[in-house]
């Protein structure tokens, strides 16, 4: 079960210390309003703005269920903690955004998920309609070059960049081929998810989590499904659970095959390229026999699943994929040419992996055993622990080695799916009562999803964070570029596999 | 080990023999399963019930009074979710397949007993001299869910091989025929959409891909988006779908040259049209 631990704003930094030296991982951060959803009542005038209480999200070594800890600062002021734990610190600058909520010595204050230049008239995340930004574009925030400046080159590259990508902007500060200094200015994409589900009636939030990032759907849904679950505490049946099992592990399947051919473009093995995006054309394919849609949406919510997919004649083309799978895994591994590009390319050691929250392939490369599907398991991945794959390499190699062993365990997976799957009803009643609140997680193929759902006194949505592997991710990448090369610099965020859109939300 | 990788590749890929698939013949077997735009039958609509209305997260099925049906069908804003085909009692809504859901005027994705517009053929034909063989589009993402990309990115791979229809993915606008949107259009990205689309050689086409660019769906309006290209662009052809699969996108593509019939009329593949 979930702790909750009441902190005052004067023991955070204590307690947070502590956590960290017993090696425990903050998750992340995120502010909602207690006393909100009486803003969306009109009957009730509000005397004054709700204040906003803290949740710090922490997982201790060695533990299954997370601890969570409350802190209603007030008018105290609330250090940041980035300084013990840096991964925390997107995490507080983006309730600074978007709950108005101020950290004192936050390390690198300034906007984060909001764009420079973005205004908004109201914290958006304050229950009630929303106020659009105004936004006047204002330079990024990027550091003062001293020394050698007539020889540093910038080169700024984005939002609107080459081929079919989602939007961001990154500049490099450069000297011929060596890149000093790399900032992504990231949340171009940023929709303000979060906001939309306020106010829904939570079934559907389960359809809002499967467009915060697309080709996360069935993570962010399970994620979502599973906080609601624990709000309610029901119990998910067994089949159901099972079958949750089966699409997260098809979404695993076709995202790293994907990966695979991306990660072939960028070191131009064409071949690699066209047979590893040709792969996920068929796992897409799968996905939409059994299910109908290509990003096996529309089937989980609340208490189980909509519908049953369609399992038969899943079998026979699994194996087949499976087949053609390892003669492309076995060339990959072999490919003298392709390996070259990787090894030693965009080395992220084991500790800065840590610190800085590096998450699921990413953090498993870089020697960290850990996956929530077996470390704080849910669902049926209890009775179906998966094996987790660990390298030690900590660069773009160990992340393709990772990604090759997953797929083969993701088959397996669905194979024992398949093999022992439970009959009985594949949906149980969820109502989370008025003003429940519950925490759910999930691996996606891209790290670990969590969200955090609050339920208002109607039952509705009052609030929903979410936190997603990209935000994580991407943080972390940037310091595997700076005083790298231009060349590599493809060929490294391929190697991360990371989404803008997951990130921004 | 030695560097016998290049020689091995070429074989390898030589034993793959040949994935893409023939066009338009090879659409359907390629989308097998696919669940598209629930259909509506007003017919079987029941009095002073709105349970559909209740289950549209996007707004794409509203009450109206004094129109041709009780409900106002909107597929523009449609999210796929088949929601309402769980929710309705009496069948109203069915699940399909209809994915060919590409309208040069957004009036074609509203339902409607009556055909509304007209089909647009004679612009076609002269769209058609001039790019029938050649169409260079520039994409930009205003914010999409990374759904829409995804399925773009497709189009690439063997199996629909985009190129041999030659139409091609172009990195500068100057090159670019097409303005190709996806999402719901976010206010960090309209300068550098508008950007895109000013530095475009005339004659130039926007194409909407994906409900949130078509209306914002699911995902437009509120304190950070538009409601797609709503306002923004003169929209040559809307794409609605969450995302539409590479068959829709091509078939959309196609009609936009007009080498291909448009489907959708009145919010529905019309009768006698080749059925998606």
């Amino acid at each position: 079960m979930t702790r909750y631990t009441d902190v005052a704003p004067r023991d955070l930094e204590p307690r947070c210390r502590e956590a960290v030296a017993a090696g425990a991982r903050m998750q992340f951060v995120y502010a909602w309003y207690p006393d909100g959803s009486r803003a969306l009542d009109d009957t009730q005038p509000m005397e004054q703005t709700p204040t906003a209480e803290l949740r710090y999200i922490v997982h201790a070594a060695g533990e299954h269920a997370p601890q969570i800890w409350r802190c209603r600062p007030g008018a105290q002021p609330v250090p940041s903690l980035a300084p013990i734990a840096p991964l925390l610190s997107w995490h507080e600058r983006e309730v600074t955004d978007l709950c108005g909520l101020k950290f004192k010595d936050q390390p690198q204050p300034g906007p984060k998920v909001l764009l420079p230049g973005a205004k908004a008239a109201r914290p958006p995340l304050l229950p009630g309609p929303p106020a659009p930004l105004t936004y006047v574009r204002e330079p990024y925030i990027l550091p003062e070059i001293a020394g050698a400046a007539p020889d540093v080159q910038l080169l700024p590259f984005g939002p609107v960049r080459a081929g079919v990508v989602e939007s961001a902007h990154f500049s490099f500060y450069y000297i011929g081929e060596a890149i000093l200094h790399y900032h992504p200015q990231l949340f171009f994409k940023h929709r303000g998810m979060e906001k939309r589900f306020e106010g829904l009636p939570p079934p559907l939030g389960a359809v809002l989590a499967e467009r915060v990032s697309g080709v996360g759907s069935v993570a962010h849904s399970l994620a979502y499904c599973q906080a609601l679950e624990a709000a309610a505490q029901c119990e998910v049946p067994p089949r159901a659970a099972w079958l949750r099992v089966l699409l997260a592990e098809l979404e695993r399947l076709y995202n790293h095959l994907h990966y695979l051919g991306h990660l072939c473009h960028t070191t131009t093995l064409k071949v690699g390229d066209a047979e590893g995006h040709y792969l996920e054309e068929l796992a897409k394919q799968i996905n939409c026999r059994a299910t109908g849609s290509r990003f096996l949406r529309s089937l989980i919510c609340p208490g189980g699943l909509r519908r049953e997919p369609g399992l038969e004649g899943l079998a026979e083309p699994l194996a087949r994929l499976r087949a053609e799978f390892d003669g492309y895994a076995a060339m990959l591994e072999s490919s003298t040419t392709h390996l070259d590009r990787l090894i030693t390319t965009g080395v992220l050691g084991k500790q800065l992996a840590f610190d800085q929250g590096a998450t699921g392939p990413v953090e498993r490369a870089s020697g960290i055993d850990r996956d929530p599907r077996r470390d704080q398991p849910y669902g049926a991945y209890r009775e179906l622990p998966p094996r987790v794959a660990v390298r030690d390499g900590c660069d773009a190699r160990a992340r393709q080695q990772v990604r090759i062993e997953e797929i083969e365990h993701s088959i397996e997976l669905i194979g024992r799916v398949l093999e022992g799957l439970p009959d009985g009803a594949s949906r149980a009643e969820c109502r989370p009562a008025p003003g429940s609140e519950g925490l759910g997680w999930a691996e996606s193929p891209r790290g670990s999803v969590y969200y955090a759902v609050h339920l208002d006194a109607r039952g509705r949505l009052a609030r929903v964070k979410v936190k997603s592997p990209s935000f994580s991710n991407w943080r972390v990448f940037a310091h595997t570029v700076h005083g790298t090369n231009m060349m590599d610099y493809a060929i490294n965020e391929a190697s991360f596999g990371l989404t803008i859109a997951g990130c921004d939300r | 080990m030695a560097n016998k990788s290049v020689p091995l590749w070429t074989l390898y890929g030589l034993k793959q023999g040949k994935a893409t698939v023939p066009w338009p013949a090879g659409e359907r077997a390629s989308q097998q399963g696919f669940l598209g735009m629930p259909r509506f039958d007003p017919g079987k609509c029941a009095e002073g019930c709105r349970e559909c209305v209740d289950a549209c997260l996007p707004g794409a099925i509203t009450l109206q009074s004094g129109g041709e049906a009780r409900l106002s069908v909107d597929y523009g804003r449609c999210i796929v979710c088949q929601l309402c085909v769980e929710a309705c009692p009496t069948g109203a809504f069915a699940a399909s397949s209809d994915w060919a859901f590409g309208a040069r005027h957004r009036e074609d994705l509203v339902w409607s007993r009556a055909v509304a517009s007209a089909d647009g053929t004679a612009l076609a034909g002269e769209i058609r001299r001039v790019f029938g063989r050649s169409l260079h589009i520039r994409h930009v993402d205003a914010g999409s869910c990374n759904g829409c990309e995804s399925e773009l990115q497709a189009l690439g791979n063997p199996l629909y091989n985009l190129h041999r229809l030659g139409i091609f993915f172009t990195p500068s606008p100057r090159f670019a025929d097409l303005l190709l949107v996806t999402g719901p259009v976010t206010y960090a990205l309209r300068e550098p959409l508008e950007a895109a689309y000013a530095a475009m050689p005339e004659p130039r086409f926007v194409m909407a891909v994906g409900t949130c660019a078509v209306s914002g769906g699911s995902n437009g309006g509120g304190y950070s988006c538009a409601n797609g290209l709503e306002g923004l662009l003169p929209v040559d052809l809307y794409l609605p779908g969450c995302p539409p699969n590479p068959a829709a996108i091509i078939h959309a593509l196609l009609m936009l040259v007009g080498r291909m019939p448009q489907r959708v009329r009145g919010g529905r593949i019309a009768e006698g049209s080749e059925r998606a």
